[in-house]
């Protein structure tokens, strides 16, 4: 496979991955098997996969509320993260984080965790720590809209741009923090990119639900934090499809229309590319059939997985209160 | 005129009657005028006071904390809400070097006259960053008030007076709590801040609890008085300041002291009441008094991980059954059949 084919295939696959296990969550939760609030990412996989794909397996990336994504596209067990979500032993975190608390160290996702803008500066540190061991390590940091009027953000940026540090900073904007649209919270004087070129940061903008070019702006700035050039700033525009937690659709309840979710629904980030695929670079259907195909097994077997381990013992509840 | 409302219904409606009296009361908070309005305590208000008296605000706790202070001294009466307690944390600054302080240390020159709402408690997995109580550390703090209503009634009439009340009060709303009712008047009226309520009197032991706690303990009580126990149930109501008087006094009369609190056991609200009882009425006791309360680890999100966490209704009995040198039996641990744990227990409704 030449190499801008298996980079496409890549990018396919992985946000295939994220749909397809957001769906079967969504599908799955009224079980109530799921017994914590999940933040589902659909809609969004584009700015997730492209991101990820950009990076080794041992750069970093660290999150939020909305992790599912940035875990899958950096390669986390599906198995341990769906164990989690029920609460099992054999979950990423022993069952007692949920979807809220995903980890997967094996391949450098130091963890997610739902205060927002919370885990900012402490992926500045891991980036902070890796640089002075000369690790040549990327720390990427997901961020959505609403991190921007934290002051925890504005003191991130200020100080990776200060102490030069590996670090790319994706924010994913979705237009909403939670029912709240962005002109309740932000003057329309200026956009979120702006505040990390006011730090001094290399900043763009560019649209999220196009994974080719997520692919690229990311790639271009992997290479530039490992040159010793970040940090780097990203915003993506992007959109959630779902409600901000939980698996049903919103858009009758009244912080946002039909219309608007139909627009960016046309603008299916999974759906377009795969149409690429197709048209442009004349895959046969069949290849990504397959892909999908595949990918759907694997998503039933770790289900399977989650829903026959055994629940932790309640003892273990008290482990690991000290190191 | 008097009926049944839920608590979420009553903190609507105290704030609502407290806007229309005073035009100096605003609220903000996230999520303030959006579709779910913090769980139903402020929807409907925006359309009826406007957007410069109920609105959103950025995702900014610090800042917004001292928005509010920095209103409060022009004379504003600002009630600021959180979600979780878990996000009030970014605004400790402002809430205990700030609030706390400005009216003490400029010599009274200053007043805060604010209100800062907070959801304490568990929910459907909310783990370790989501369900946590922290009463203690608010209540720690000399120039806050701390109020922990546990009935829609007490929701209302606190909640008023705290908006009333010239100096900044947390309010902490335990979210198991919003869907229960009770009977609760129409018109305006208060509660006073720093008084207990005496909801069950008693003989042979008393049991002095918080918020969410109250109600399991009153549970208790039904299973003590089945074993022969007559116990006193005291609603503490506010944390601070603390209603001293009605917890020895009570002490005093059974000799006997359990207390339930939603919050961790060390360094927590059950050490406090211990301590009040020990130096005050320690020759009333006749045996060591006991907590019931959180763990010392923190809350997990597994369901499995959190039966054994929350103590109930059968933990509080079994700690006055011990107490009193009586058998505890497996029957006071039996699971609701109709429920999981990690589910509010819909059998908890007033009139309390
Ligand atoms: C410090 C803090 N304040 C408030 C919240 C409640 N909260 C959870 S998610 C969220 C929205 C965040 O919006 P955004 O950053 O745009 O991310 P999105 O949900 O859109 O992915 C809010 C306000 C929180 N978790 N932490
Ligand atoms: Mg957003």
């Amino acid at each position: 496979m030449s190499h801008k084919k298996e980079v496409t295939v890549k990018l396919y696959s992985i946000m295939n991955r994220i749909r397809t296990v957001e769906e079967k969550i969504a599908e799955l939760y009224p079980e109530q098997e799921m017994r914590c609030p999940v933040h589902l990412c659909i809609g969004q996989e584009a700015a997730e996969a492209g991101s990820c794909a950009a990076l080794n397996d041992d750069d970093y990336v660290i999150s939020g509320h909305r992790s599912h994504g940035h875990y899958l596209a950096k390669g986390g067990d599906l198995k341990a993260m769906l164990a989690e979500i029920y609460g099992k032993e054999t979950g990423c975190a022993g069952g007692k984080g949920g979807s809220m608390h995903l980890i997967d160290l094996n391949v450098g996702f130091i963890g997610a965790a739902p205060i927002v803008g919370s885990t900012i500066p402490i992926g500045v540190g891991v980036a902070f720590a890796s640089k002075l061991k000369k690790e040549n390590r990327v720390m990427m940091i997901f961020l959505g809209d609403g991190v921007a009027e934290a002051g925890v953000f504005h003191e991130s940026l200020n100080l990776a741009q200060l102490w030069n540090l590996p670090v790319i900073f994706v924010c994913e904007n979705n237009l909403y923090s939670v029912y709240s649209p962005m002109h309740v919270r932000q003057p329309d004087t200026r956009r979120i990119v702006d505040l990390a070129a006011a730090h001094g940061m290399d900043s763009h903008y560019a649209d999220g639900n196009d994974v080719e070019v997520v692919y690229q702006l990311t790639s271009d700035a992997v290479k530039k934090c490992r040159n010793g050039q970040g940090p780097v700033f990203i915003e993506f525009s992007t959109y959630r499809w779902r409600e901000h937690c939980g698996p049903n659709f919103d858009n009758d309840i009244g912080y946002r229309t039909e219309d608007e979710y139909q627009v960016w629904r046309k603008r299916d980030p999974v759906a377009l590319f795969r149409s690429k695929l197709i048209n442009d670079y004349k895959f046969d259907e069949s290849e990504i059939v397959k892909i999908e195909h595949d990918f759907k097994d694997q998503v039933n077997d770790a289900v399977k997985f989650a829903k026959e381990s055994p629940f932790p013992d309640s003892s273990n509840a008290e482990l690991h209160i000290y190191a | 005129m008097t009926r049944k409302i839920k608590y979420f219904e009553a903190l609507r409606e105290a704030q609502y009657q407290c806007m229309e009296a005073d035009k100096d009361v605003y609220i903000m908070g996230l999520g303030v005028p959006d579709p779910k309005g913090i769980f139903g305590t402020t929807t409907g208000m925006q359309e009826k006071f406007g957007a410069d008296r109920v609105m959103d605000i950025p995702l900014a706790e610090n800042t917004m904390t001292g928005v509010a202070i920095g209103s409060a001294l022009k004379g504003m009466r600002p009630i600021l809400t959180h979600q979780r307690v878990d996000f009030a944390l970014l605004s400790m600054e402002q809430i205990i070097n700030q609030a706390a302080k400005w009216h003490y240390m400029f010599h009274g020159l200053h007043k805060i006259p604010m209100v800062i709402r907070m959801i304490i408690g568990r929910g459907w997995g909310q783990g370790p960053q989501h369900s946590q109580s922290l009463q203690s550390l608010f209540a720690h703090i000399p120039g806050l008030k701390v109020i922990m209503p546990t009935t829609a009634y007490d929701a209302k009439g606190l909640l008023i007076s705290a908006i009333e009340d010239d100096n900044p009060v947390i309010s902490l709303e335990y979210r198991w709590l919003y869907g229960i009712s009770d009977s609760v008047p129409e018109e305006m009226y208060r509660v006073p801040i720093g008084k207990a309520r005496v909801l069950e009197e008693g003989k042979d032991i008393t049991i002095v609890a918080t918020s969410y706690m109250t109600l399991e303990s009153l549970r208790a009580r039904e299973m003590l008085q089945e074993r022969g126990v007559n116990a006193e149930v005291i609603d503490l109501r506010t944390l601070r300041p603390m209603d001293t008087e009605t917890i020895i006094n009570s002490v005093k009369k059974t000799g006997r002291l359990v207390v339930a609190d939603t919050g961790h056991k060390m360094f927590g609200v059950s050490a406090e009441v211990l301590a009040v009882v020990l130096e005050n009425t320690f020759e009333r006791l006749l045996n060591k008094p006991s907590r019931v309360a959180l763990p010392d680890y923190p809350a997990p999100t597994s369901p499995a991980l959190c039966d054994d966490y929350y103590p109930r209704a059968g933990h509080i009995a079994a700690a006055a059954l011990e107490q009193l040198g009586k058998a505890v039996d497996d029957k006071l641990f039996a699971l609701p059949t109709d429920r999981r744990l990690d589910q509010p227990d819909s059998k908890f409704e007033g009139p309390f």
